[in-house]
C-alpha cells in the first residue's frame, strides 16, 4: 500500500488497537489527525476529540491511560513543547503513551520544513523532572508503522509515555508499506493498575504529588532503575555495509536514508563508508558504538541540526574515536552527493584509504 | 536506475493525483518508489508540485534537487524547474498554458496542448490524465497497462464515470505521443 | 444505642489536613455522602487539582487520578470517554478552573462533556499563600493585591460559571455556598443533583461552591464565613445559573 506517512503512522496505531486520539491543528502533521478523525469514526470504539490545545490533548490521553486504555497524540515541534508538563506527569505517575512528534524548523514557529532540531528535548525527557521517555526514530514508511506497533508495546510494558521522533519529511512522503494485523483492543492483557471504579477491590490512587522527600526520592530512584532496565532490553541500530568500514555515519530519520545514498555513492569510488542508524534515540545505541569502536577509527555524525545527537556520540565514545561532525539546521534537506563530497573530504584528510 | 520526476501546476489542475498514479503504478509494477508532495502554505491554493522517486533498489533522498524528468502544467512551474533539471533531462509543457520557450539548449523540451486535448474529449479536468499518459509513453518509466490498474486502484472509491473519463485522457495522451503529433522543440540531445 | 450519624463510607479514616474554618472539610464530606447515597462508590473516579485539594486522595476511598494544574476537565473527558458508564467528578479551585485551566473548563463545557465539575470558590489562592485569584472581588487584600485588587490593573473577578452557562453543552449549573447550615444543605442537594445529571447521562454538570479561607483572608473562621454572606455573594450570587434538566429529560425518580 502506496501511504503518506502521516497516514501511516495513524493506520499503524489503530492496528496496534489505539481506540482514542486528541489532536490540534499544526503543519506539516495535519494529515494525522484527520486520518484518525476518519478511521476512529467508523469504529464503534473510537473516541477522536480534536482538542482546543495541545495541553488539553494530552491531558486527555492522561485521562485515558488512567482508565488502561491505548491513547495517541501527536504535534509537530512547537506543540510539542506544549505536550511537555503532560509528558511529564505521565512518566511521574508511569502512565503509557505514544506521542508523535513530526519535527519543523525551529526554534519559536520556524518553518514547517523537515528537521531535526527536538532531538535534545526528545530524548533528555523534555518536560520538568528527572525522567525519561523511550524515542523511537523510524527512518523509512516501513519503519513508521513497525515502530508506532512497537511504541504501543513499549508503553504498555514499561509502563512509559513513548515518543516517535519523525520530521516533515518522514510525514507528507509516501511510500510502500505493509501493516502487521490489527489488534483487537479486548484482547489486549488487562492492566491490575487502572482507574475504572473500586469494584471489589481496594480505591486506587494514580498521582504524582509526592510531598515527603524520602518517598520521592524512592519515587526518582524506582524510576532511574526502570530506565536502566530500557536501555538494556531495547536499544536499536541498523546496520549497513559496515562490516569492513574504515568510516561509520550515524544519522537517523530523514538523515539517515541520505546518508546511505551517499554511502552508495562513496563505495562506487571504493571508500569503505557504513552507516549506523539509531532506531532508538533513547535508550540510545551506546554499546553497538562502543563494539563498533574497537574496529573503526572514525565516525561522521550526520543531522538536520547544528549538532544535538552529536553528543550522545561523544559521551558513548569517551574521546576514543575520532568524530566528525556534518549538519544543516533550519530545514534543509541534503542531497546524497553533498553528504558524498563530506565523506570523501573527511576520508581522505584523515587517511582512511592508506591499507592497515 | 532512480528516476526522479517533478510535476507542478496551480492548484486543481491535479499535479498531485497525476505523480500519485505514477507512484502507485511503479510500485505495482515492482519498482521502489517515494512520493513527496510539496505542503505548507504554498499548497493552499498557490502552485502545487510533488516529486515521484521511482528506482529498483532503496530511496535515498525522495527529494529531487536536478529531476530528470518536469511536467510543467504553467509558466510559473517552467520558471522553478528549469534550472534544476538534469542535463539531458526532459521538460514536458502544458503548451496550452505555457506561452513561453525554455531557454536552456541541454534538455529536451516537449510539447502537448493538454487544455485543447481535453476539451476535444469533452472533460476539461481530464488535462492532467493527458500530460500523464503523453508523459508515460514517452518515457516508458511504466507500461501503460500498469498505469491503467494504477489509476483504476487510486480513484476506486469515485465513481465509475470518473475512472472512465481519466483512462480516457490517459489513452488520448498516450494516443497522441504515438502518433507522434506533438511539438517538439528540442529532440535527441547529442 | 442507636447510631444516628457517622462517617460517610467513601470517606477513609483520616484526619482533614485542612485549616480551621476552611470549606473543603465540608465540601469533601458533602460529595461523600451523595456518592453514598447515590451507591456510586464502586464506580466514580474522581479527580482532584493542584491546590490544596490535591491531597483529597488521602480523604476519598475512591479511584483518584490526579490532574496537572488546571487541566482536570480534559483528563476527566479522557477518563469518562474511556469509561462511559462510571460517573467521573473533578473538583476544582478557583485559580486552578478559571485561571490557568480556562480553556480546559470552556471547552469540555462546550462539548457538553457528561462530567460533573465541583468548583470550590474561595476567591484566593491558598495552597501557595494567599495570591490574587480569578475571582478575588475588587478591594480584596491578597500578598499580589497589596493595595486591594483594582479593576484597572487586575481586571474584575471573573464569573465563569456565567460564561460556561453561555455554551450550549451545559445542563446544570449552580452556584451555592457553605457559610450556613442551610446553604450547606442546599450545596448538598446541587452536588447531589449534579452527580444525577451525569448519571442520567444528560451532558456537563457544575456546582461552584463558595467556601471560606481564614487563613489568607486573615479573618477567623466566624468572620470568614460572615464575610462570604456579606460580601462574596454581592459579586457572585447564589443562584441556580442554569437547568436544562427538565427540557433533556427528567433525572430518574430517587428512592
Amino acid at each position: 500500500m502506496l501511504l503518506r506517512g502521516s497516514h501511516v503512522y495513524a493506520e499503524a496505531a489503530v492496528r496496534a488497537g489505539c481506540r482514542f486520539y486528541f489532536g490540534y491543528p499544526i503543519t506539516p502533521q495535519n494529515e494525522l489527525t484527520e486520518y484518525m478523525a476518519n478511521a476512529l469514526a467508523s469504529l464503534p470504539d473510537g473516541v477522536f476529540i480534536q482538542a482546543e490545545s495541545e495541553l488539553a490533548a494530552i491531558n486527555m490521553v492522561i485521562g485515558v491511560s488512567m482508565a488502561g486504555k491505548r491513547a495517541m497524540t501527536s504535534s509537530s515541534s512547537p506543540g510539542i513543547s506544549l505536550k511537555q508538563e503532560g509528558i511529564s506527569f505521565l512518566s511521574a505517575m508511569e502512565l503509557p503513551a505514544v506521542i508523535i512528534n513530526t519535527m519543523r524548523g525551529g526554534p519559536g514557529l520556524g518553518n514547517i520544513a523537515a528537521s531535526q532540531g527536538d532531538y535534545f528535548q526528545a530524548t533528555r525527557g523534555g518536560g520538568h523532572g528527572d525522567y525519561r521517555t523511550i524515542v523511537l526514530a523510524p527512518g523509512s514508511g516501513q519503519e513508521m508503522a513497525d515502530l508506532t506497533r512497537a511504541a504501543f508495546e513499549y508503553a504498555d510494558r514499561y509502563r512509559i509515555p513513548v515518543i516517535i521522533l519523525g520530521d516533515g519529511m518522514m510525514s507528507q512522503m509516501m511510500e510502500p508499506v505493509e501493516f502487521p494485523d490489527p489488534i483487537d483492543p479486548k484482547s489486549l492483557p488487562p492492566k491490575p493498575w487502572v482507574l475504572d471504579g473500586a469494584k471489589d477491590r481496594p480505591s486506587r490512587i494514580i498521582k504524582s504529588l509526592i510531598l515527603d522527600t524520602s518517598a520521592m526520592e524512592e519515587h526518582n530512584w524506582k524510576l532511574f532503575r526502570k530506565y536502566e532496565m530500557i536501555e538494556k532490553e531495547i536499544s536499536q541500530v541498523e546496520l549497513f555495509l559496515t562490516d569492513d568500514a574504515r568510516l561509520v555515519v550515524i544519522a537517523y530519520g530523514t538523515a539517515s536514508r541520505i546518508a546511505r545514498g551517499a554511502i552508495k555513492r562513496v563505495r562506487e569510488m571504493g571508500l569503505k563508508v557504513g552507516l549506523m542508524s539509531p532506531k532508538t534515540l533513547w535508550p540510545f545505541p551506546k554499546r553497538y558504538l562502543l563494539e563498533m569502536s574497537r574496529v573503526v577509527t572514525d565516525f561522521l555524525v550526520f543531522e538536520m541540526s547544528t549538532g544535538q545527537m552529536l553528543e550522545d556520540v561523544k559521551l558513548s565514545l569517551e574521546g576514543r574515536r575520532r568524530i566528525h561532525f556534518y549538519g544543516r539546521p533550519g530545514g534543509i534537506i541534503s542531497t546524497p552527493d553533498e553528504i558524498a563530497k563530506v565523506i570523501n573530504n573527511i576520508y581522505f584528510k584523515e587517511g582512511l584509504e592508506t591499507e592497515v | 536506475m532512480l528516476i526522479k520526476t517533478v510535476f507542478s501546476g496551480f492548484g486543481g489542475q491535479g499535479v498531485l493525483m497525476m505523480g500519485y498514479i505514477l507512484a502507485v503504478s511503479a510500485m505495482r509494477g515492482g519498482m521502489q518508489v517515494t512520493y513527496l508532495p510539496s505542503y505548507g502554505a504554498e499548497v493552499r491554493g498557490g502552485t502545487a508540485n510533488c516529486t515521484v522517486s521511482i528506482s529498483d533498489e532503496d530511496i535515498a533522498s525522495p527529494v529531487a534537487s536536478s529531476p530528470d524528468y518536469v511536467i510543467a502544467m504553467n509558466n510559473p512551474s517552467l520558471i522553478r524547474f528549469e534550472g534544476q533539471i538534469k542535463t539531458k533531462g526532459t521538460i514536458f509543457l502544458n503548451s496550452d498554458l505555457i506561452d513561453i520557450d525554455p531557454e536552456r539548449e541541454d534538455i529536451e523540451v516537449f510539447k502537448i496542448p493538454a487544455n485543447t486535448l481535453a476539451k476535444k474529449m469533452g472533460s476539461e479536468r481530464a488535462m492532467n490524465m493527458i500530460m500523464l499518459g503523453a508523459f508515460v509513453s514517452k518515457t516508458k518509466i511504466t507500461s501503460i497497462d500498469s498505469l491503467m490498474n494504477g489509476l483504476t486502484e487510486v480513484i476506486n472509491t469515485k465513481s465509475k464515470k470518473q475512472v472512465e473519463i481519466n483512462r480516457k485522457g490517459l489513452e488520448m495522451g498516450a494516443k497522441y505521443v504515438l502518433k507522434g503529433e506533438w511539438g517538439c522543440l528540442r529532440e535527441k540531445l547529442n | 444505642m442507636k447510631k444516628v450519624f457517622g462517617k460517610p463510607k467513601c470517606l477513609k479514616d483520616a484526619v482533614f489536613h485542612y485549616c480551621p474554618g476552611c470549606g473543603h472539610s465540608i465540601i469533601h464530606r458533602l460529595v461523600a455522602e451523595v456518592i453514598d447515597e447515590l451507591s456510586i462508590q464502586e464506580k466514580v473516579i474522581g479527580v482532584p487539582p493542584a491546590g490544596c485539594a490535591v491531597l483529597a486522595y488521602d480523604y476519598f476511598d475512591i479511584d483518584i487520578g490526579e490532574s496537572p494544574h488546571g487541566r482536570g476537565a480534559a483528563v476527566a473527558t479522557g477518563l469518562k470517554r474511556a469509561l462511559p458508564d462510571r460517573i467521573v467528578f473533578t473538583y476544582q479551585g478557583d485559580g486552578d478552573i478559571a485561571a490557568i485551566g480556562t480553556a480546559e473548563t470552556i471547552h469540555a463545557a462546550n462539548r457538553g462533556e457528561n462530567i460533573t465539575v465541583i468548583f470550590v470558590n474561595n476567591g484566593v489562592y491558598g495552597m501557595t499563600g494567599g495570591q490574587m485569584a480569578p475571582t478575588t472581588i475588587i478591594g480584596q487584600i491578597t500578598t499580589t493585591t497589596p493595595g486591594g485588587r483594582n479593576e484597572k490593573r487586575d481586571g474584575a473577578p471573573i464569573d465563569l460559571s456565567e460564561m460556561l452557562a453561555l455554551t450550549t453543552g451545559t445542563v446544570y449549573i449552580e452556584r451555592t455556598a457553605v457559610d450556613t447550615p442551610k446553604n450547606i444543605i442546599r450545596t448538598k442537594k446541587a452536588i447531589k443533583k449534579a452527580f444525577r445529571v451525569q448519571m442520567a447521562g444528560l451532558g456537563f454538570s457544575l456546582v461552584e461552591v463558595l467556601s471560606a479561607c481564614p487563613t489568607n483572608l486573615k479573618l477567623s473562621p466566624v468572620q470568614a464565613n460572615e464575610w462570604i454572606g456579606s460580601t462574596m455573594t454581592t459579586y457572585f450570587p447564589l443562584k441556580v445559573i442554569k437547568d436544562k434538566v427538565g427540557k433533556l429529560g427528567a433525572l430518574p425518580h430517587l428512592e
